[in-house]
């Protein structure tokens, strides 16, 4: 069984971490050893979030190493360029297209980079950067909160892992009032990418 | 049957398996979410004390009373606890008692990065140190049986990253409610061993010292800790989530992975150095193992390669083995990263805590604060919080700095969860010892920053059972305070008036700014918007620090989505540019 690790990155309140989780379960039902890792405390606070996610036959540390995370699930595009040392050369940077501007940003006293530039930060790994119009599909929808589910549905694509386990994971792992929305966010998000993969 | 579970999960779970009956803490992060599990078991009782030595203390009376009890908290939580963990050290227990205690290398949220190993040395009590969340809920059992087979309390130390990490843990199918061997059963009245006068204490000594001897011989053979044999050239000693690290950097070696960190099985420990040419301790913060190694007369190198600052992972085992030659060094790639904007915590979009504040900024008060969301008052642009120690520390510092006569307007803030856990005698203290400084209880319902625990101004218990409210100023009325005002931190030109005049009254005096947590009540109102015409570009909104609020071209605008309407923007713009959305 191949090693594969996921990195997320994120603000906090976007989901990260119930994405993050859906995901270990599905690497779980799939017969992988899984670790997950995360920083929580003042993530709720508006603060960066990040997530380490683990498969492979088995898997000492829940922390992913520098230069190994062959996936990036970017939910907001500068939280997403913070972490290039981090990416195997090959790897995939699925990125929300999605801007929270940060405090200093707000203050008028920094720069949010412009998206050719989060893009050249994060290919000098040698990753590929595929740009997800998760927030744009999540509104449609009627949403913005499923924004990541629709990244889990792009991700799903690059992976051989059977489509109904993630879908079985999804309506297991949401609230189950938005069951059938989030279905149809992680649906969208593959077929979004089935297109231009 | 296989579940995905966090440390703490496992921990709950475990203590559900082990029998464990009561529960006890008080919310830290990371150690918080123990309890809130267990107390979701049947026939379990859980509760919030108001403090981390109270929570012991219930947790000794339990054990004493014969009943198996968990007691968890955060690693400056037993500090807290400190007294009462050295007293039931000397008396141990008729039940069993097992501390869950959750250090925080890189102080992800802690005011220190203390390392409680030593806790155990100096309390002279067993340390357990799971590696993962399976061993999580196994080391609970193990726990519990050393607890009371050596009639002593076990500490189970956690970390960050092994509480908030998740993997694989096996269920146990009929969860096996074992019957203590000690029944609960009426107090059995010991005055000898439970007395700690001197003459009692005397004599309970030597039993301590014995037992720690008992428990080290244990050690020896006891089934977490173990020889992992490997080559002979490296001989590692680890325990904990570092272990998991030092796997994946030293594939080959000689392991011995302790599951228990104090007392330490020095046969092993020389068993190890006989079969390898150097022995090489890998520990997070302190040199904890490695001193002990090293008084057996066995050279281990430690320290001098892996830094007792802040926490590991596999990146930097690796950069720190391949600098001292123990493993051939990586390529190292560079990356250009352009100086990004960092994206810090702040209060969030409505919090009644922005309104103080920023009341207290613009009074330019020094203001002496406290733990707990409302830290986050110290940071730009609201920058009005000038100290931040320990819990329940603003109270006794303001009064320490007005009573050396400082002429600047102060202000203790603390919060209302804050105030119960250990404002309450240093608010007597002020009144008491005739001080005249003004305390700011920042009153939100809940323990927030945790993320919504109860407590006792909040009308409910652990166990979701109504609960009687306490009223913060009531307890200030009861202690003799006569200057006391409750306001709406949104009411900005009444919370001025109010802290100005408290401030010069030149009599002690309290403030209960209350408002609950919207975060936890989801309190939303319309959003509110900005007519660029109107809008001077003054920068007062800015200044509040609101996230939803953003400067553009001509002026600022609010993201409706982000905004909950609290309206506290509008108060504070003086060109009346800033109206809700009807």
């Amino acid at each position: 069984m191949k090693k594969i690790d996921f990195l997320f990155a994120g603000v906090g309140g976007q989901g990260t971490i119930l994405a993050s989780d859906i995901l270990a379960e599905v690497g779980l039902r799939c017969g992988y050893a899984v670790k997950k890792s995360e920083v929580h405390g003042m993530s709720q606070r508006g603060g960066a979030v990040e997530s380490h996610v683990r498969w492979g036959e088995k898997v000492y540390s829940p922390l992913i190493e520098e230069g190994s995370a062959d996936y990036l699930l970017g939910f907001e595009m500068l939280e997403a360029a913070r972490w290039p040392h981090f990416l195997a050369p090959g790897a995939t940077a699925l990125v929300n297209r999605h801007r929270i501007m940060p405090p200093a940003v707000n203050l008028g006293q920094a720069r949010y980079p412009e998206e050719k530039e989060i893009e050249d930060i994060l290919s000098q790994a040698g990753a590929r950067v595929v740009w997800v119009e998760g927030a744009a599909k999540a509104r449609e929808l009627g949403s913005p909160a499923v924004a990541g589910v629709v990244l889990l549905g792009t991700l799903s694509n690059y992976l051989a892992e059977p489509v109904e386990i993630w879908r079985a994971v999804i309506e297991e792992m949401v609230p189950p009032k938005f069951k059938e929305l989030n279905v149809k966010a992680f649906q969208a998000g593959r077929e979004m990418t089935a297109k231009n993969k | 049957m296989k579940k995905i579970m966090s440390g703490n999960e496992a921990i709950a779970y475990g203590a559900y398996l082990a029998g464990i009956k009561m529960g006890a803490g008080y919310p830290g992060t990371p150690s918080t979410e123990i309890l809130e599990n267990f107390a979701r078991y049947p026939g379990v009782y859980a509760e919030w004390s108001v403090n981390e030595k109270v929570a012991l203390d219930v947790g000794v009376g339990a054990a004493y009373a014969g009943a198996r009890a968990l007691v968890t908290m955060k690693h400056v939580g037993l500090n807290v606890a400190a007294d009462s963990l050295f007293y039931v050290a000397y008396t141990g227990m008729k039940g069993s008692l097992v501390i869950v205690n959750a250090d925080d290398p890189s102080l992800h949220s802690s005011q220190n990065e203390q390392d409680n190993r030593h806790y155990a040395r100096f309390a002279k009590v067993p340390m357990l140190e799971p590696a993962d969340a399976e061993e999580a809920k196994c080391f609970v059992k193990y726990a519990v049986e050393i607890s009371e087979t050596f009639d002593t309390p076990v500490i189970i130390r956690t970390t960050t990253r092994l509480s908030h990490s998740r993997a694989v843990v096996s269920l146990e199918e009929e969860p096996a409610r074992e019957a203590s061997p000690a029944e609960p059963a009426a107090y059995e009245r010991n005055p000898a061993k439970y007395v700690m006068v001197p003459a009692n204490a005397r004599a309970r000594h030597p039993v301590v010292e014995d037992r720690l001897k008992k428990l080290a011989a244990y050690a020896e053979t006891a089934p977490f800790n173990c020889l992992e044999d490997g080559d002979s050239a490296l001989g590692i000693i680890t325990s904990g989530v570092v272990y998991q690290y030092a796997r994946e950097v030293f594939p080959t070696a000689t392991f011995l992975k302790l599951g228990m960190v104090y007392p330490l099985p020095a046969g092993l420990i020389r068993e190890l150095a006989g079969r390898v040419k150097q022995v090489l301790v890998i520990e997070e913060l302190d040199p904890f193992l490695e001193e002990q190694v090293r008084l057996l007369g066995i050279p281990a190198r430690g320290k001098d390669i892996f830094p007792n600052l802040y926490e590991f992972s596999p990146g930097r085992v690796r950069q720190c083995a391949a600098e001292a030659g123990l493993i051939s060094p990586q390529e190292k790639k560079t990356f250009s990263i352009p100086a990004l904007p960092a994206r810090p915590p702040m209060l969030c979009p409505g919090c009644g805590h922005r309104g103080v504040f920023y009341a207290l900024q613009r009074l330019r008060t020094a203001t002496f604060g406290d733990i707990g969301c409302y830290t986050l008052g110290a940071a730009p642009p609201l920058s009005a919080l000038h100290t931040c120690g320990c819990m329940g520390a603003s109270i006794g510092v303001v009064h320490g700095v007005d009573k050396v006569g400082v002429k600047d307007r102060t202000v203790a803030v603390i919060g209302d969860s804050t105030f119960f856990h250990s404002g309450v005698a240093p608010l007597i203290n002020v009144f008491y010892n005739r001080g005249t400084s003004t305390v700011i209880v920042l009153d939100n319902r809940v323990t927030a920053m945790t993320g919504h625990q109860p407590h006792p101004g909040s009308g409910k218990t652990l166990m979701g059972e109504e609960a009687p409210l306490i009223s913060v100023e009531e307890v200030a009325r009861g202690i003799g305070f006569k200057k006391i005002d409750v306001v709406d931190p949104y009411d900005f030109k009444n919370v001025v008036e109010t802290i100005k005049e408290h401030v010069k009254s030149g009599e002690p005096s309290v403030i209960v700014a209350r408002h609950p947590c919207v975060l936890y009540t989801r309190e939303r109102h319309a959003p509110y918007t900005v007519n660029l015409q109107a809008c001077n570009e003054c920068g007062n909104c800015l200044r509040i620090g609101c996230s939803p609020i953003g400067k553009v071209e001509g002026g600022v605008a609010i993201d409706a989505s982000l905004c909950i309407g609290c309206g506290f923007c509008a108060a504070v713009c003086n060109q009346n540019a800033i109206t809700q959305v009807s």
